[in-house]
């Protein structure tokens, strides 16, 4: 029992998360489980953008490596002819990595808008170059094949989301979920809480303020190609505008305010709910869709500035 | 020879729009610290409205004249003064002293909620009203034939930015400006209504926005999303002079007609890479802008 006691909640509700969702799959209609599989690969671009809120930055180009991830999985999808889907993430991981790894020289010593206007600059030069590629398809992108997993592909008959890309989806959302879980506890993850409440202070503890941003930036940009990777494999189709473009980045921040940066698992339930009022939004009063978008936003801003999390808090409070 | 006046007439008449584009942005940003994503719809909203009352207007009279270019600047004002007043009393003035950022976040709230509202207004078909533009007739330049309405902008924007720098420079409420944008709590503190400078700012940041649409309803097809073009583009101009500094803005403004109309000329798909590229580098190595004054840091 004790051993049992010692895990995290935050632990063990995202195994217990995972778990439903797996053992949910023969009971969901497609589109659900299509609408939870596209919400964990905008959660993981989401929880990246949680982590640089947690050190008090917004970054208002994440739609940058977002497309990285995306275009990279589909570049060697479709000129490389890898279909395995665990080759295709750990390609659109590192490709991110690399670039943010060196663009994170030139982004860690700003802060506020700057950060947030300086990456916005990096995400529409991307698209820039996607828009006019001939070779990519400019502006219409192309077609990304469907995945497979270790040998197994799926028959003739199945669709695009079959069991083994759902499954993967679920279990590394989980995983990385996890793994950010623990970092955000570690030294890095309170040296975040340094930068963001007063940078000075922690120089002067000793702590490099600068390369803690370098670290939360390539892990951001990590998640983001990671939710890139899958919502490429989900949708089958990648396009500069619904990747690199400012709105798309714009759409990512909406989230993460959303669900307020309180606790890994908040990314995920705000960009489900985002999903889910979307899928209805657009059918019922497509004119509106963004409207509601820029109401909630500023209620969030004025009533809830914890996001959705805050909620959770709350309950608990009154509970204890 | 002729390529190069071309050019060199085409960039003008391009950073001529881009100043009047951007030069509400920064000034708001200048005064308040607002970074206002909104400025995108309420270059929108001049637009559509003057596109709007042009099209009225000459259903009615075929040979409209110069009372267009009234109606274009009526526009304007009306729009820019209605939702600057709005957004400002109705949402700013809820978030001051919040973290910039958030106040950013806000506005781009706003730009969402307008986006759809002039959907629903404007309905999502294009409004053209050329009108406007060939009351000039033709001009010729270097033998070169331009619009003149095209051409006229560069000396109309140029009026508008000595103006602008006369107003805050030369006059009293300008210097008192100054003192707002120098220290808010002191100039407070010397009976200056801080409150009341926020407002009138934000309005004329909001009226130049709304007439940047309106002088641009004649040169463009109006229709959903120039909006969120020109917001990122406005942004680019302004940081590359530095955020709040009007005369940054016209260099700003000088450096991407130049840059983007050179990459028309000889590389048409570096087009929009330039503006970015120029944009990038000046945020990276002098993130206040090329006119930005460093901050000291107060502890």
């Amino acid at each position: 029992m004790t051993a049992l006691r010692n895990i995290r909640p935050t632990t063990a509700g995202i195994a217990l998360a995972a778990a439903v969702l797996l053992g949910l799959w023969p009971l969901l209609p497609a589109w659900a489980a299509h609408t939870a599989a596209v919400s964990l690969g905008g959660g993981l671009v989401a929880l990246g953008l949680m982590i640089l809120i947690r050190f008090g930055l917004v970054s208002f180009g994440q739609g940058l490596f977002f497309a990285i991830g995306g275009y990279a999985a589909a570049l060697a999808n479709q000129f490389l002819g890898i279909t395995d889907m665990l080759v295709l993430s750990v390609a659109g991981i590192t490709a991110a990595g690399a670039i943010a790894w060196a663009l994170g020289y030139i982004v860690r010593g700003h802060r506020g808008i700057f950060f947030a206007m300086l990456n916005l600059a990096f995400s529409m030069i991307l698209f820039g170059i996607l828009a006019k590629t001939v070779a990519l398809g400019s502006t219409d992108g192309f077609s990304v094949g469907v995945p497979t997993l270790l040998g197994v592909a799926p028959g003739p008959e199945a669709g695009r989301l079959t069991f083994v890309l759902f499954g993967f989806i679920v279990i590394s959302s989980a995983l990385v979920a996890w793994i950010v879980d623990r970092i955000l506890a570690s030294p890095v993850g309170y040296a975040g809480q340094g930068v963001r409440e007063n940078e000075l202070r922690l120089r002067y503890l000793g702590v490099s303020a600068r390369g803690a941003v370098h670290l939360a930036y390539i892990m951001a940009a990590k998640l983001a190609a990671l939710g890139g990777v899958f919502t490429v494999l989900l949708i089958g189709h990648v396009t500069p505008e619904d990747t690199a473009y400012w709105t798309k980045s714009g759409e990512f921040v909406f989230v993460a305010i959303l669900g307020g940066a309180g606790n890994v698992a908040a990314p995920f339930i705000a960009q489900t709910v985002f999903e889910l009022v979307r899928t209805f939004a657009l059918q019922y009063v497509p004119e509106a869709w963004q409207m509601l978008l820029g109401i909630t936003l500023l209620l969030v801003i004025l009533f809830l500035p914890g996001g959705l999390w805050s909620l959770v808090d709350r309950l608990r409070g009154r509970n204890a | 020879m002729m390529a190069l006046a071309a050019i060199v007439v085409d960039s003008l008449v391009y950073a001529s729009w881009l100043f009047i584009v951007s030069i509400g942005l920064t000034l708001i940003f200048g005064v308040m610290n607002v970074l206002n994503v909104a400025h995108g719809s309420l270059y929108a909203l001049g637009a559509y409205t003057a596109a709007w009352g042009v099209g009225m207007y000459v259903g009615g009279a075929p040979d409209a004249g110069f009372v267009l270019l009234a109606i274009m600047l009526v526009a304007a004002i009306v729009v820019g003064v209605l939702v600057g007043i709005l957004i400002e009393r109705g949402v700013l003035r809820w978030v001051y002293g919040r973290d910039e950022i958030v106040i950013v976040l806000a506005t781009y709230a706003v730009f969402l909620v307008l986006e759809d509202v002039m959907k629903l207004i404007f309905g999502a078909e294009s409004y053209i009203a050329f009108q406007p533009r060939f009351l000039f007739g033709t001009i010729s330049v270097a033998g070169i034939p331009y619009v003149g309405y095209d051409l006229l902008l560069v000396p109309l924007v140029a009026l508008i930015g000595v103006g602008i720098w006369a107003a805050i420079h030369r006059t009293r409420p300008g210097k008192l400006l100054i003192a707002v944008i120098h220290d808010r709590e002191i100039a407070s503190a010397l009976g200056i209504n801080v409150a009341r400078f926020f407002t009138v700012t934000f309005l004329c940041g909001a009226v130049l926005g709304a007439l940047g649409g309106a002088l641009s309803a004649p040169l463009i097809s109006v229709v959903p999303g120039i909006g969120v073009e020109l917001i990122v583009l406005a942004f680019a101009v302004v940081v590359i002079g530095g955020l709040g500094s009007v005369e940054g803005a016209a260099i700003g403004a000088l450096l991407v007609g130049l840059g983007r109309t050179a990459a028309v000329f000889f590389r048409p798909e570096l087009e929009l890479f330039v503006v970015f590229v120029v944009m990038t580098v000046v945020l990276a190595v002098r993130p206040e802008g090329l006119f930005g004054k460093p901050q000291t840091r107060r502890i």
